[in-house]
C-alpha cells in the first residue's frame, strides 16, 4: 500500500523534474493540494525559479499550510534574490504569524525592492494578534502602526497603496481599538497631498469600511 | 527575469545641478546619456533642462558603431516625460532621423505630449501600409517603429486614421497587432478590439502577455480586470495595468466609488 509519505515524495519529484512552465505549475498545484508539512522546503525552493505562475501557486500553498511553514521560510529567505524574497514575504504576510513581525517591519521600511516593501506593508496589517500576549501585543502594535505610517510616505505609488491597505487591515485586526484616530488623521493628510487618484480612491474605500465597522 | 526591473530604486542619485552640468560637458558620453534620462525620470521641467535636451536632439558626438544616436534617443524620451510642448517641432524632425530608435523615442514622446501638430508626420511613417511594414535586413526591427506610431495615433484621437490602422491587426508581429487593437479601441470604443488584447493574455509567450497587460492598462478596458488578475505574469505589471483601468474608470465617474472600482481595488489588494 502506498503511504502518504511516498505519495508526497512522488509529488515533490514531479516538481523537481518539471521541464515546462505549464508542467511546473501543475506539479506545484498538485503538491499544494496535499497540504503536507514535507512539501514546505520544495515550495520555498519554487519561489526562486523565476516563474511567476508557479510562485503564486507555491505562495498559496504555503499560506494554506500555515504556521508550521513560518520557521522554514524565515530560515530560507534569500537575501540576494529579490524576486524570491518578495514571494516569501507574501507567504509570511498571508500567514500572519507574529514570528515574522521583525522581518516584515524591516522589509517594509528598508528593502530596496518595491515588490518586497509592498508585500510587507500589506502583511503588517494582517498579524494575528491573538497569538501574542497582551503587553507584548501593545508594544508590537505601536511599532506596526508607526511603521505603516512611515511606509505611507514611500516614493513608489504601489507601496503607498499597500500602506493604505495595511492601515485598513491593521485597524480591522485590532478591532479598531488601537489609535484609530491616528489612522484617520493620516488618511486625511494623504488625501491632501496625494497625486495618485487610485490611492485617494483606496483611502476612500478604507474609510468607508472602517466607519462602517467602528 | 524574476520580477519587473526596478531601475528606479537602483539608479545613482544626482542633483538637478549635476545633471545639467553632466549634460553640457562633452568628455564623458556616458554621463551625458544618463543625465538626459535622469532629467526625464525626475521630471525636471525647468527651461534650462528643456533647452539642453532640445539641443541634444541634434547631437552628433555620441554615436553607436552602426551610426545610431544614443543621446538623441534619451533626450527625446525625456522631453516626452516633461510634456515639453516647445519641443514638438524638433521632435517631429526626429521622426525622419535615420536612426530607428530615435524615430521610436520621438513618436512615443509626441504621444505623451499629445500635440496635434505631430499627426501628419506620424501618418507619413505608415506609407506603404502593412505591406511595407517588413523587417529591415540585418536589423532586429521593422522599417518603422509601428507600435509607437499606431499607439500615438490612438492616443491623439486621429479618427481619420482608422482605415489606415485596421490592416495592421493582420500584421505578422503580435506586438504590432496589439498596438493596432489598442489604437482602434481608443478611436472606436468597440469591445472587439479590447477583447483582442484580453485574448493575448492567454498566449504562451510571457513577453507578449506583458505587452498586452500594458496595452490594456493604457486603454483602461474595464472588462479586462479579471483576466489581468489571472494572467501568468509579474504582480508588478498586473498592478500597473489594473491601476490604468481604475484611473480611467474614476475619471469617467468623477471619483465616486462605484462597485466596479471597488472590485478592481479588491483585485489589486490581492496582488500586493
Amino acid at each position: 500500500m502506498k503511504t502518504m509519505e511516498n505519495h508526497v515524495t512522488e509529488l515533490i519529484q514531479a516538481v523537481e523534474k518539471a521541464d515546462t512552465s505549464e508542467g511546473l505549475l501543475d506539479a506545484v498545484k498538485a503538491l499544494c493540494a496535499v497540504r503536507h508539512q514535507a512539501a514546505i522546503p520544495t515550495l520555498i525552493e519554487v519561489l526562486k525559479y523565476n516563474n511567476p505562475g508557479a510562485a503564486v501557486a507555491a505562495v498559496d500553498g504555503l499560506i494554506e499550510i500555515g504556521e508550521i511553514a513560518v520557521s522554514p521560510i524565515l530560515e530560507q529567505v534569500d537575501g540576494y534574490n529579490y524576486g524570491a524574497r518578495a514571494w516569501a514575504t507574501r507567504a509570511l504576510a498571508g500567514i500572519g504569524d507574529p514570528r515574522a513581525l521583525e522581518l516584515l517591519l524591516d522589509a517594509a521600511l528598508n528593502d530596496f525592492s518595491l515588490s518586497v516593501r509592498r508585500a510587507a506593508a500589506k502583511g503588517l496589517g494582517s498579524i494575528r494578534w491573538d497569538k501574542i500576549s497582551g503587553e507584548d501585543a501593545q508594544t508590537a502594535q505601536e511599532e506596526v502602526l508607526n511603521a505603516l505610517i512611515k511606509v505611507s510616505h514611500d516614493p513608489e505609488w504601489v507601496v503607498r497603496y499597500a500602506a493604505v491597505v495595511g492601515l485598513e487591515n491593521f485597524a480591522v485586526s485590532t478591532k479598531g481599538t488601537f489609535e484609530l484616530d491616528k489612522i484617520f488623521e493620516r488618511f486625511q493628510e494623504m488625501k491632501g497631498s496625494e497625486t495618485e487618484q487610485v490611492i485617494c480612491a483606496r483611502i476612500q474605500l478604507a474609510e468607508s469600511v472602517l466607519n462602517f465597522s467602528s | 527575469m524574476s520580477d519587473f526591473p526596478e531601475y528606479e530604486s537602483n539608479s545613482p542619485s544626482l542633483t538637478v545641478e549635476q545633471a545639467l552640468t553632466n549634460l553640457q560637458q562633452k568628455e564623458d558620453l556616458g554621463l551625458r546619456y544618463y543625465a538626459a534620462w535622469w532629467l526625464g525620470r525626475f521630471r525636471v521641467s525647468e527651461p534650462k533642462a528643456m533647452n539642453l535636451l532640445m539641443e541634444a536632439l541634434t547631437d552628433d558626438t555620441d554615436r553607436t558603431p552602426d551610426g545610431g544616436y544614443p543621446l538623441r534617443r534619451n533626450a527625446a524620451t525625456a522631453l516626452g516625460k516633461l510634456e515639453a510642448t516647445t519641443a514638438v517641432p524638433a521632435l517631429i524632425d526626429c521622426l525622419t532621423c535615420e536612426d530607428y530608435y530615435v524615430r521610436e523615442s520621438a513618436a512615443q514622446a509626441l504621444e505623451m505630449i499629445g500635440d496635434q501638430r505631430a499627426i501628419p508626420a506620424l501618418i507619413d511613417l505608415l506609407d506603404g501600409g502593412v505591406e511595407a511594414a517588413v523587417q529591415v535586413v540585418g536589423k532586429p526591427h521593422l522599417r518603422q517603429p509601428y507600435e509607437a506610431i499606431l499607439e500615438a495615433l490612438g492616443t491623439l484621437g486621429v479618427k481619420n486614421s482608422i482605415l489606415l490602422i485596421e490592416p495592421f491587426l493582420g500584421h505578422s508581429t503580435e506586438k504590432v497587432q496589439y498596438a493596432a487593437a489598442r489604437a482602434l479601441y481608443q478611436l472606436t470604443g468597440q469591445n472587439i478590439y479590447g477583447d483582442r488584447l484580453i485574448q493575448a493574455l492567454d498566449g504562451k509567450d510571457l513577453q507578449l502577455r506583458r505587452s498586452a497587460l500594458m496595452d490594456l492598462g493604457a486603454i483602461g478596458y474595464l472588462s479586462a480586470a479579471e483576466p489581468i488578475y489571472n494572467t501568468l505574469a509579474e504582480n508588478s505589471l498586473k498592478l500597473i495595468a489594473l491601476k490604468g483601468l481604475l484611473e480611467n474608470h474614476l475619471k469617467d465617474h468623477n471619483n465616486v466609488l462605484s462597485d466596479e472600482s471597488k472590485h478592481v481595488m479588491g483585485l489589486m489588494d490581492g496582488l500586493l
